[in-house]
């Protein structure tokens, strides 16, 4: 038997996220969902976890602060110090408090621009890739489930699509793929 | 499902669907400009192109086809470079500040703002670049590997702090609009039907695919990019402020400066963006988004960033007389009643007493009345901008060395200039780029929208 695609079209992200619960609470495992803003609510019940992208920017910010920290001890303490306006150049510790916001603006250069490309490459959103979403819709008032029988060998199709009629679907299409 | 008391006003007036908002945003994109847009496009053009001829005559010639002498050598150039920078300061705030408090009429102007924000970056450093006189070493102004030596750049002046802020917070404020755009892109390919159209906005829209987890990243990164945008707004017009309160000229040597600079800012930010939006709306026939609410919510930041400014102003005096420092004193009873009097009162008239006319209900939410209050805040901001530089250096310690400060048509056509640039390129975005955000729209139409909340509210009684 061919593997088949199964599209739940909703009309709304409360109708959506009920169809998923009922579809999660069935057994049938929901491959992915798309929608035109983000259904809050909605990743617990498909079992998304949350995303790492936080802990990410957080890291490129430390690196940012680190890098600025070193290039600034090497640029104004060891290699070329002078003495400006008598502020002092030996230690960095003492010069400290003129380097705070290069220091500053450069960890939030680093967390922002790391944590952006981060995002774009995770999300596969960058220059030139494919739009993947299943139906031109879901980018303007549709909401769509998308279950794969090939993950689930307990469900044939047809009990699929019987259970998703018990909520308030819009239509539903099926793909063999 | 989340819900909103009925009290609070609806964002979104009438009765509209997730596919109207579509239709409403992205129709203008897909039918022809109206002539008004090529009239205005025109226009704001032309002045541009005087701009970038003043600016090639600027650097054939050197910076002396400036009015700037000897006494007085840091005038409009610098003026302007601080206007622009503070009316760069709305787009952010709205965006991020806004998100961190949840207030969600920030959707439906965010989008524009941050445009207009990153424009007037640009045109803000424009000024530093071209005061430079040579252009084409603008970029020794970072710590590059050099052969003087390796003589690096100061990073104990706020002149190079101001670096690191301005090309940070552009970028940062590029990137994050990219990111919200990306989905709204993705709306207008998936519509469009035209094939070099939908391959245009295919290109623009990165692949955007719209699936769980995507959105889930989508909110984080709006989420981080706002907490770590929020602090660099306010850091950014801080270190534009060093640029003279880390000096020992009187009037400049402030430690008032940084917070006041930054309400300044949002002042003046928030002006433009009533200029440009009360027109947009019109024109673009997004009354039913931005609404009469939205316009009294910025025009209440307006009053208080308003008198915070006018706080800092009388502080500032009181300071100046307190402090005993005759110098600091001279300073500032010169501002008021020396030869630029007229400029020191154009300044206190259009920010502070003007915007305290907003405190009346009606004239706050009166549309024709506050776009006139946007100008007369940008005329006022930049006045303040040039009191603060101008007053401040042209009576020098030596008094064989008082001057007055005089434009040069060079003076002026630069700055004409950068508003018709920044015009134009405001124009270019509202007639090819979604001027509201979509997708955030669509989030809080079940909320905050007016037929969903009568008909939330009707349930209720029953």
């Amino acid at each position: 038997m061919a593997n088949k695609v199964i599209y739940a079209v909703y009309e709304d992200p409360e109708q959506l996220k009920d169809g998923a619960r009922k579809l999660v609470s069935s057994g049938v495992k929901v491959k992915d969902v798309y929608s035109p803003f983000p259904v809050h609510g909605l990743d617990p019940i498909i079992g998304i976890k949350r995303t790492r992208l936080g802990i990410a920017a957080f890291m490129y910010g430390i690196g940012g602060t680190s890098l600025a920290v070193l290039g600034i001890t090497y640029f104004m303490i060891w290699d070329w110090p002078m003495n400006i306006g008598g502020k002092p150049s030996q230690a960095l510790y003492k010069n400290i408090p003129a380097f705070i916001p290069v220091i500053f603006e450069f960890t939030v250069l680093c967390a922002a621009h790391g944590m952006a490309i981060t995002y774009m490459i995770r999300n596969k959103t960058l220059p030139g890739m494919p739009a993947r979403n299943p139906d031109p819709r879901t980018t303007d008032d549709k909401f769509i489930i998308e279950v794969r029988t090939a993950d689930n060998h307990g469900h044939s199709a047809e009990t699929i699509t019987s259970l998703l009629r018990t909520t308030p679907v819009f239509e539903i299409n099926e793909r063999q793929y | 499902m989340h819900a909103e008391a009925a009290i609070r006003e609806p964002l979104i007036l009438g009765h509209r669907t997730y596919h109207d908002i579509t239709n409403d945003i992205v129709g203008p994109i897909e039918n022809k400009a109206p002539r008004g847009w090529y009239v205005l496009i025109t226009i704001a053009g032309l002045i541009a192109a005087y701009g970038v001829g003043c600016i090639m005559y600027l650097l054939s010639k050197g910076v002396g086809v400036w009015g700037l002498n000897k006494t007085v050598d840091w005038a409009w150039d610098i003026t302007n470079f601080v206007w622009w920078v503070g009316i760069g300061h709305a787009g952010t705030l709205i965006s991020a500040v806004l998100l961190l408090f949840r207030q969600k009429w920030r959707m439906a102007i965010n989008r524009s703002a941050e445009a207009m924000t990153i424009f007037a970056v640009i045109m803000a450093g424009t000024f530093p670049l071209i005061h430079m006189g040579r252009l084409w070493v603008g970029y020794w102004v970072f710590p590059l590997p050099n052969q003087f030596g390796s003589l690096w750049t100061n990073f104990n002046s706020p002149l190079l702090w101001d670096v690191f802020a301005i090309s940070t917070y552009f970028s940062v404020s590029l990137v994050f609009w990219y990111i919200g755009l990306i989905p709204d892109f993705a709306t207008i390919r998936d519509r469009l039907t035209k094939p070099g159209m939908k391959r245009f906005y295919s290109i623009l829209s990165f692949g955007w695919t719209g699936n769980a987890k995507a959105w889930t990243r989508f909110e984080e990164v709006s989420l981080v990019l706002a907490g770590v945008a929020t602090p660099l707004v306010f850091s950014v017009h801080s270190v534009v402020s060093f640029d003279f309160a880390t000096s020992v000229i009187p009037g400049w040597h402030t430690t008032i400066f940084p917070p006041y600079f930054v309400s300044g800012a949002v002042f003046s930010g928030f002006a433009m963006v009533q200029t440009l939006l009360l027109v947009m709306r019109k024109v673009m026939h997004l009354e039913a988004y931005i609404t009469k609410k939205h316009v009294e919510y910025m025009n209440i930041v307006i009053i208080v960033t308003g008198s915070i400014v006018g706080v800092a102003y009388i502080t500032e005096l009181f300071i100046s007389w307190y402090s005993g420092v005759e110098y600091e004193s001279y300073a500032f009873i010169n501002r008021a009643t020396g030869p630029y009097w007229w400029a020191y009162w154009s300044m206190m008239t259009c920010n502070v007493i003007s915007p305290q006319l907003f405190w009346f209900k009606k004239l706050r939410t009166n549309l024709a009345f506050t776009f006139f209050m946007s100008i007369i805040v940008n005329i006022g901001m930049w006045f303040e901008r040039f009191v603060i530089i101008v007053t401040s250096l042209h009576r020098d310690y030596m008094p064989s060395s008082w001057t007055m400060f005089h434009p040069t048509w060079v003076d002026v056509g630069t700055f004409l200039g950068t508003i018709g640039i920044f015009f134009t390129l405001y124009l270019l975005f509202a007639r090819y780029f979604p001027v509201v955000a979509l997708n955030e729209l669509k989030s809080i139409l079940k909320t905050s929208g007016e037929s969903y909340k009568k008909e939330a509210a009707h349930h209720h009684h029953h």
